[in-house]
C-alpha cells in the first residue's frame, strides 16, 4: 500500500492506484512542463540582472510590450461590454437559432488561430469586404494597431461570455422580484441587483481575456503588419530574436511576458477567492 | 359582505400589456438581441464565411489541386501524426492526474492543479520557445543531443513536444472537476465487491466519465491539429518535412497563394465545425455526463 | 388595509394554476395560506404581489383597483422563501434598498436611511449587524434581515411565502412566536404561505385551505380542525380514519349497522346538511375514538397492532377486514389490547361520497 509508504502525505483510502497514478503525473509534467519552464527561467537567471534590465528595456521591446498589452487591454474591455450583452441574450431570451449562436461563440477557441489570421486580413484589408467600407471613411485596420485589437477581440470573445454565463444562469430571479417589490424600477434593478452579482465573473472574464490577448501570436502576425515600434507585438519580437539566434533578447522578453502572465493568474485567484468570501460562491 | 357592496366589481382587463417584474419589454428585447446578434455576425461568422469564399475565389479546380499538392499532403499526414501522438499521451495523463486528484486526499493537490492549468496561461510562442532553450543547438541539452544525431527542434519530435504542450491540460482539466464531484463512493463499491483496482477502473470509473472524456479529447484534439504559434517556433519551416497544416497554410500566405492558402485554411476551418458540432451535440444530450464541465 | 380578491384566475401555458378564486382579508389580519404543493396558494400569493398577472379577476386594496398597478406601485412587502437578500450588499444596504431607490423627492437622506435600518434592525432583534454580509448571517437572521427589508418601505400588505420553510425545526419554532407578536405590535395585514398545518393553525387568525387551485375553507383555527367543511380539509389537517357509510333517512349506517346505537351516550356527530341518500364517507379523529368491550360500541374490529409514540398510544384496529382505523390511547392506558373489541366514536362527521 503506497499509503503505508507515504503515511502522513495522504489520507488512507480503500480505492487503489495512488502511488502509480500520482507518480505518472508528476512524472509527465516535469517532463512537459516544469523542466522546459525551469530552462527557460534559469536562462532568464543566467543572463545577469544588469543584462537584463538592458534587454527589458531595449526600446523595441518596451514599444512591443506596450502595443501587446494596450492593444490587449482594448480587447478585452470590447469583449466585457458584448460579452456580457451575449451572456444576457442567451441565458435571458429566447430566439430562434439560440443554441447555435450558443454554440458559434465557441469557434475562437476551435478555429486554428493562423485561419482566423489570415481570413481577418482578408476582411480588412484595403480591398477587402470590410477594409473597402472602412478605407474611404479615413479608417485604416489592417497593418495598425487596429488590426492588433480586432485580432485580438475575435480570440478573446468567448472568455467573458463563459464566465458569465453559468453565474446569470444561477442568479436567482426572486433576488430581483425582491428589487422589485421594493419599488425598483428594471434598470436600477439592473444596475444596483444584477450587475454587482456579476462583477466577479466579469473581473474574471475581463482577465482570462487579458491573458488570453498578451500572448497571442497566431491570428494577430498576419494583420498586424508587424512595424517595428508600431504594429509589432511582443510574441513577435521573441521569434525574430529567436530568428536572429539571439535567445539571450528572446528569454528576456519571454521572461518578462512569462511574469505578466503568473501575475494575472495570480490576480484572477484572488478575484475567486474574494468573491467566494462574500458572495460564497466562486466567480 | 358589506365590502362587496362598496365595491365598483368588475373583471379586470389591463389597459397596458402587463410585463412580470423580470423582463424587459419587447423593444428593449430585441434591441439587445439585434446587437448581440450582429457583433456576433460581424466577429465571428463574417470571417468564416470568408475562409470558403477565399478559398473558392479561383474556382474549384484551383481549390483541390491546393489540397493534393505533394507539400499539402505531406503537411496534413505530419498535422494528422502529430495530433496521433499528442493526444492520446494528454489522454493518459488526464486520467491518472484526474485519479490521483480526484479519488485521494492529499497535501499539494491545490497546487497540482493550479500547475495542471500552467500551459494555458503561457503564450504559445513561448512554449515552443522553451524547447529551443532546451533542445536547440545553443540549448542546455543541444551539444549532447549533437553529438549522438538525435534531433528534437527543427524536427518532428519537437513539433510533438510542443504540441503535447500546449494541449496539455484539455483533458485533465474536463474530467477533474467531474471526478470530484462523483467523488469515490462508487469505486469503494465495486472493490468492497470484490473487483480488482483496474476492473473497477475500466467498468466503473471509466462509463461513469466517458462523455466529459470524449468531450477533452475533442478539445484537445482540435487544438493539437490547429497549433500555430508553438509549433512555428520550434518547425523549422521545411516544406514538406516539418510543415504542419497551420504552418503550410502561412507559407502560401505569405507567397501570395491566397486561394491555396484559404483552400488548407478551409480544412482546418471545416475541422473547428465539426468540432463544435459535436461539443455542442455533448452539451446538449449528455449535459449531466458534462455536469462539472466549465467554460475555458 | 383590506384586500378583496374577486374571481381570480391564473393560467400558465393553458393550465389552470387558479380557479375563480375569491377571498376577503380583513385590515391587520394575520392570514395563512395552506395547503399542499400544487394547491395554487403560492400563485395567489404572487398574484395579490403583483409578481404575476391574473388570467380574469381583479384585486383591490381597500377599494382601489391593485390589479392594473404594477409591483413597484402596489407597495407590498414580500419575504421570499428562500429570502433573496442581495448578497453583495451589507445588511444595513439591503434594508435600505427600498428607500434608496425612490426618486429624489421622496427619498430619505442617506443619514436617515441608516438610522431607519438600524431600527428595523433593532425591531427584528438584530441589533449591530449593520455591516455584516448575508453570507455571515444565519439562516433565522437572514430571514429577519429579509423581513425587516420588506418592512422598510412601510408597505401596506405584508406578504410571506413559506416564511420558516428553509429553518430548521426548533429556529420554527421561535421564529413563529415572533413573527405572531412582531405582528401584534405592527398591525400588518399579513398573509403567508405555508404547507404545514401547525404553523398554520397556531400563528394565524385565520386559515384559508386550497387544493387544486380552489379555496377548500376558509376559518379560524377551531374552524377549521373541528368543522371542516370538505373531505379536503378533514383529512389534510389533523390525523383522521375514513370509513364507507351509507346515509339513509338522516341516519348513519356502518356495514349495515347504525352508527347510533342505543347505550352510546349522546355521541356528537355532524351530518353535512341536507345530504342525500347513498353512499358517504365517514371521517374520525384517533383521539375522538374509545375502545370498548367486543360487542359494545358502535364499530366492531379486530386488534391488529399498537405503537407507542411520543406521547400517545397508537392502536390499530382492523374493521370488516378491509379498513384499518387508528386509535390514540393516553400513553399510560396500561389495558393490553388482543382479537376483538368494539369502539365507540366520540365526535364523527360524514360527508356525502
Amino acid at each position: 500500500m503506497p499509503a503505508a509508504v507515504l503515511p502522513r502525505l495522504k489520507q488512507q483510502s480503500v480505492v487503489p492506484g495512488f502511488g502509480p497514478a500520482l507518480g505518472f503525473t508528476l512524472f509527465y509534467l516535469s517532463i512537459v512542463v516544469l523542466i522546459p519552464l525551469g530552462a527557460l527561467a534559469l536562462r532568464a537567471a543566467g543572463l545577469g540582472w544588469s543584462d537584463f534590465w538592458q534587454l527589458a528595456t531595449d526600446p523595441r521591446t518596451l514599444a512591443a510590450l506596450r502595443l501587446s498589452f494596450l492593444a490587449s487591454l482594448g480587447a478585452a474591455s470590447i469583449n466585457v461590454v458584448f460579452g456580457l450583452l451575449l451572456a444576457w441574450v442567451l441565458v435571458r431570451y429566447d430566439f430562434p437559432g439560440r443554441r447555435l449562436v450558443d454554440a458559434v461563440i465557441d469557434l475562437p477557441f476551435a478555429l486554428p488561430t493562423a485561419v482566423a489570421g489570415i481570413a481577418l486580413t482578408s476582411l480588412y484589408a484595403p480591398n477587402g469586404w470590410v477594409g473597402q467600407v472602412l478605407t474611404p471613411l479615413g479608417f485604416k485596420v489592417a497593418y495598425t494597431p487596429l488590426g492588433v485589437i480586432v485580432a485580438l477581440t475575435f480570440v478573446s470573445l468567448p472568455f467573458v461570455v463563459r464566465t458569465v454565463q453559468p453565474v446569470l444562469q444561477d442568479l436567482d430571479r426572486d433576488v430581483e422580484e425582491a428589487a422589485a417589490t421594493l419599488g425598483a424600477t428594471r434598470r436600477h434593478t439592473f444596475l444596483r441587483v444584477v450587475l454587482p452579482a456579476l462583477l466577479p465573473a466579469l473581473l474574471t472574464g475581463y482577465a482570462l481575456a487579458l491573458a488570453r490577448a498578451v500572448g497571442e501570436y497566431g491570428s494577430v502576425i498576419f494583420i498586424a503588419g508587424n512595424i517595428p515600434y508600431v504594429s509589432e507585438i511582443a510574441p513577435l519580437l521573441i521569434v525574430i530574436r529567436l530568428e536572429e539566434f539571439n535567445y539571450a533578447a528572446a528569454t528576456a522578453v519571454a521572461a518578462l511576458m512569462l511574469g505578466v502572465s503568473f501575475t494575472m493568474l495570480l490576480i484572477i485567484n484572488l478575484i475567486q477567492a474574494w468573491s467566494r468570501r462574500r458572495f460564497g460562491h466562486g466567480a | 359582505m358589506a365590502l362587496e357592496a362598496s365595491l365598483d366589481i368588475h373583471p379586470s382587463v389591463a389597459a397596458a400589456p402587463w410585463r412580470s417584474p423580470t423582463a424587459e419589454s419587447p423593444a428593449v428585447k430585441w434591441t439587445l438581441i439585434g446587437v448581440a446578434l450582429a457583433f456576433l455576425g460581424f466577429f465571428l461568422v463574417l470571417p468564416l464565411v470568408a475562409v470558403f469564399v477565399e478559398a473558392f475565389r479561383s474556382g474549384v479546380g484551383v481549390y483541390f489541386e491546393a489540397l493534393v499538392e505533394p507539400d499539402a499532403v505531406a503537411a496534413i499526414r505530419l498535422t494528422l501524426l502529430v495530433a496521433a501522438i499528442a493526444v492520446p499521451c494528454n489522454l493518459v495523463f488526464g486520467l491518472a492526474a484526474a485519479w490521483a486528484i480526484a479519488k485521494f486526499e492529499f497535501k499539494g493537490k491545490n497546487l497540482l492543479i493550479t500547475l495542471i492549468d500552467l500551459p494555458f496561461s503561457v503564450s504559445p510562442v513561448i512554449s515552443g520557445l522553451v524547447y529551443v532553450l532546451l533542445f536547440g543547438s545553443q540549448g542546455f541539452l543541444g551539444p549532447w543531443l549533437a553529438r549522438h544525431g538525435i534531433e528534437i527542434v527543427f524536427a518532428v519530435p519537437g513539433i510533438v513536444l510542443a504540441t503535447i504542450f500546449v494541449t496539455f491540460p484539455f483533458v485533465a482539466r474536463e474530467l477533474i472537476p467531474l471526478m470530484q464531484e462523483q467523488g469515490s463512493g462508487d469505486e469503494e463499491a465495486a472493490i468492497s465487491l470484490g473487483a480488482s483496482g483496474w476492473k473497477t477502473f475500466w467498468l466503473v470509473t471509466l462509463p461513469n466519465v466517458r462523455w466529459a472524456l470524449l468531450y477533452g479529447v475533442l478539445l484537445c484534439n482540435a487544438r493539437a491539429m490547429g497549433e500555430y504559434g508553438a509549433v512555428s517556433v520550434v518547425s523549422g519551416h521545411i516544406r514538406g518535412l516539418t510543415n504542419t497544416m497551420p504552418l503550410h497554410v502561412e507559407i502560401l500566405y505569405n507567397e501570395y497563394s491566397f486561394s491555396a492558402a484559404f483552400a488548407v485554411a478551409s480544412l482546418l476551418a471545416l475541422l473547428a465545425l465539426v468540432t463544435l458540432s459535436i461539443k455542442s451535440f455533448l452539451e446538449w444530450r449528455h449535459a449531466d455526463g458534462l455536469k462539472a464541465v466549465r467554460g475555458h | 388595509m383590506q384586500i378583496s380578491v374577486r374571481g381570480l384566475r391564473k393560467e400558465f401555458d393553458r393550465y389552470p394554476a387558479l380557479h375563480d378564486v375569491s377571498l376577503d382579508i380583513r385590515s391587520g389580519e394575520l392570514i395563512a395560506l395552506l395547503g399542499p404543493s400544487g394547491s395554487g396558494k403560492t400563485t395567489l400569493l404572487r398574484l395579490i404581489a403583483g409578481l404575476e398577472f391574473p388570467t380574469s379577476g381583479s384585486i383591490f386594496f381597500g377599494s382601489e383597483d391593485a390589479s392594473r398597478k404594477s409591483v413597484q406601485d402596489r407597495n407590498v412587502g414580500f419575504v421570499f422563501q428562500h429570502y433573496a437578500l442581495f448578497k453583495h450588499m451589507t445588511v444595513a444596504d439591503n434594508i435600505g434598498f427600498g428607500l434608496k431607490v425612490r426618486d429624489r423627492r421622496t427619498r430619505p437622506s442617506a443619514q436617515e436611511i441608516r438610522r431607519r435600518a438600524s431600527d428595523l434592525l433593532d425591531l427584528v432583534q438584530l441589533p449591530g449587524l449593520d455591516n455584516r454580509y448575508p453570507s455571515q448571517l444565519s439562516g433565522g437572521q437572514r430571514q429577519r434581515v429579509a423581513l425587516a427589508r420588506a418592512l422598510a418601505i412601510e408597505p401596506q400588505v405584508l406578504l410571506l411565502d413559506e416564511p420558516f420553510g428553509a429553518l430548521d425545526a426548533k429556529v420554527r419554532k421561535e421564529l413563529r412566536r415572533w413573527l405572531r407578536e412582531l405582528h401584534d405590535r405592527t398591525g400588518h395585514t399579513t398573509v403567508f404561505v405555508t404547507h404545514d398545518q401547525e404553523e398554520a393553525l397556531e400563528l394565524s387568525d385565520r386559515v384559508v385551505v386550497m387544493s387544486q387551485g380552489r379555496i377548500e375553507q376558509v376559518g379560524t383555527p377551531d374552524e377549521i380542525y373541528d368543522r371542516p367543511a370538505t373531505p379536503f380539509v378533514f383529512s389534510f389537517i389533523g390525523d383522521s380514519n375514513e370509513l364507507p357509510v351509507t346515509i339513509q333517512d338522516g341516519s348513519i349506517l356502518l356495514h349495515e349497522r347504525p352508527l347510533e346505537i342505543a347505550g352510546n351516550a349522546a355521541p356528537k356527530g355532524i351530518l353535512s346538511k341536507g345530504a342525500p341518500d347513498g353512499a358517504g364517507r365517514l371521517f374520525l379523529r384517533p383521539h375522538d375514538l374509545d375502545v370498548v368491550d367486543a360487542g359494545e360500541g358502535a364499530i366492531a374490529g379486530v386488534v391488529s397492532g399498537v405503537r407507542r409514540t411520543a406521547g400517545a398510544r397508537m392502536l390499530e384496529v382492523e374493521v370488516a377486514g378491509r379498513d384499518r382505523l387508528e386509535i390514540e390511547l393516553p400513553a399510560d392506558d396500561q389495558r393490553s389490547f388482543v382479537g376483538h373489541v368494539g369502539l365507540r366514536p366520540r365526535k364523527w362527521q360524514v360527508f356525502p361520497a
